[in-house]
């Protein structure tokens, strides 16, 4: 079969509804190329796809470079630096999202749809951070009684604070 | 405790589960990574920092009513081809695979929940379904996080959600997936178009078997590739929209390959129909190609509609360390397509040829062929 534009051999066919007619257009190589018929961007099935709505949500390119931070530190918590970060593309410890915070927000950025979490959340945890917080407050109250002497005071606390530890840790 | 004999002896829920919709979707996936507060991420952790990790882990997870009796071993436990095994259906990764000493696995009996522990984080673990059904695979999956969390404490932060080693897992930490049939697209020359569309919203497609973009079988990954600024249900409603409307599509090719052109279609599936029943060698390509038409045949109705599920189960049997199990010893890759062969062909001893069951089918109801994915 021949290209309907040129007399070369037609590769590509497509088949098309015009105004309530089914046409059929044989084409060769590089006039399917020239009018576009075989990119894939001015292929429509994506919105096919998705009923028109591709414009939702930040589509992520595949294969796209993202940025690795720069920069120097070391994690507290674990050792890690951002140059270990560019070597094995993993980070250290779950502090280390902390102490690179600024450094990693773009490339988190670049990765995913949105910035912040939307998803679920640990059930104890606001029960947990309270205790934490509760536990600090009482360390300070402790060392203040000791400092000042009151050893009666300071027994209670010591017991309030092993009650907590061990709400902690259950 | 479950021994590996036992765990593998049956072929996984997810595998004889039934038919899927449209016979196009196989499997649904969803994967959790959660990480210990406090312990470095395995893969920077030392030895003892591991160790420590997995101690605190594995009664946790051991001890879930869900997972009751479950298979549970340290990975130096177990030699290659049981590993091996494991990786082929899909419980533990290739990369965890790898690993040895300090890294675990606890598969639930029926094969429908795994958990690994010290991979790439402390605790990736996942729930596998026959069929589209990504919605309450999560719900059940959840349900046993909810649980762990009532004994682990797992690393978490209010902007970023749940910290994972790599910030590509950031936040829900789900990895949700389905693996997809899609003969007709590709025998349509569709299947392109089709996964640039994918890819353009942002989910991720790669082929399950074969290196690169090829892929051997016919069979498809789509999985998102997002887990942070969207709720877990978000994500997952928008694949299975997608996942569904690709199955559509492939659905709809089906009928018009079979409109179209029913020669090429009844030709293509006999020759697989003999190649598989009369091979005494066949590498895993040719063994996988061959099984996707098959597949394809039975939901046109060329094979009685059970095939489906024969097939499911055959792709995972043919694989190199299941007929290593299967013998009982290593085997060489020439005597590995032997096996392939002879395993492949019992089972398939009491399939009738497709002209039979065609014709049969043609003669006591005509109207078949216009409604294939009705038999």
């Amino acid at each position: 079969m021949k290209c309907d534009f040129c007399d070369s051999k037609a590769t590509v066919f497509l088949t098309q509804l015009v105004e309530g007619q089914m046409k059929k257009v044989c084409l060769c190589d590089s006039c399917a190329k020239e009018r576009g018929v075989t990119d894939p961007t001015g292929f429509s099935l994506a919105d096919l796809l998705m009923g028109g709505g591709v414009a939702e949500g930040k589509p992520i390119a595949a294969g796209t470079a993202i940025p690795m931070p720069l920069g120097n530190g070391t994690c507290p918590a674990c050792g890690f630096t951002l140059e270990d970060l560019r070597r094995v593309r993993r980070l250290g410890c779950s502090e280390c999202y902390a102490t690179f915070r600024e450094e990693l927000s773009p490339m988190i950025r670049g990765m995913h749809k949105g910035p912040s979490h939307q998803g679920k959340v640990p059930a104890g945890l606001m029960e947990r951070q309270v205790l934490r917080q509760r536990l600090e407050d009482l360390r300070a109250r402790l060392d203040q009684a000791v400092a000042a002497e009151s050893y009666e005071e300071a027994a209670g606390i010591r017991d309030e604070i092993r009650q907590l530890n061990e709400n902690l840790v259950s | 405790m479950m021994r590996f004999t036992t765990l593998v002896k049956h072929p996984a829920d997810w595998m004889t589960g039934g038919k899927g919709q449209h016979g196009a979707v196989i499997t649904s996936r969803i994967r959790l990574a959660r990480n210990l507060r406090r312990h470095p991420f395995p893969g920077w952790a030392k030895r003892d920092q591991r160790a420590a990790a997995l101690i605190e882990m594995k009664p946790a997870v051991e001890e879930l009513p869900a997972m009751k009796d479950a298979f549970s071993q340290e990975l130096s436990g177990l030699n290659s081809v049981q590993k091996q095994v494991l990786v082929e259906r899909h419980l533990i990764s290739r990369e965890h695979a790898a690993r040895a000493d300090g890294s675990g696995a606890v598969i639930e009996r029926r094969q429908t929940f795994s958990f690994m522990l010290n991979e790439e984080d402390h605790l990736r673990m996942q729930a596998i379904r026959p069929g589209l059904q990504l919605g309450s695979a999560f719900q059940a999956l959840s349900e046993l996080d909810s649980q762990l969390e009532e004994s682990l404490e797992f690393a978490f932060d209010p902007k970023l959600g749940y910290l994972t080693a790599c910030p590509t897992n950031l936040g829900t930490g789900l990895r949700a997936s389905s693996m997809l049939h899609l003969p007709a697209l590709v025998l349509s020359d569709q299947i392109g178009q089709v996964l640039q569309a994918v890819n353009k919203i942002g989910l991720a497609v790669r082929g399950i078997y074969g290196e690169g973009t090829e892929s051997l079988g016919n069979l498809y990954q789509i999985s998102n590739q997002s887990t942070l600024g969207e709720s877990e249900d978000t994500i997952i409603r928008r694949l299975e929209r997608v996942i569904s409307q690709v199955a559509t599509h492939e659905q709809n090719a089906r009928e018009k390959l079979l409109e179209d052109d029913p020669d090429m279609v009844a030709d293509k599936i006999g020759r697989a129909y003999g190649v598989l029943r009369y091979a005494h060698l066949i590498d895993s390509k040719e063994a996988l190609n061959h099984l996707s038409l098959l597949r394809l045949g039975a939901t046109l109705g060329f094979f009685p509609a059970e095939t489906v599920i024969l097939c499911d189960s055959l792709l995972m049997d043919i694989q190199p360390a299941h007929l290593q199990l299967h013998s009982g010893r290593k085997l060489p890759p020439e005597e590995r397509d032997t096996i392939r062969a002879e395993i492949v062909r019992s089972r398939l001893q009491s399939l009738e040829s497709p002209d039979n069951h065609f014709t049969n089918e043609k003669s006591e109801a005509s109207s078949d062929i216009n409604n294939p994915g009705d038999s």
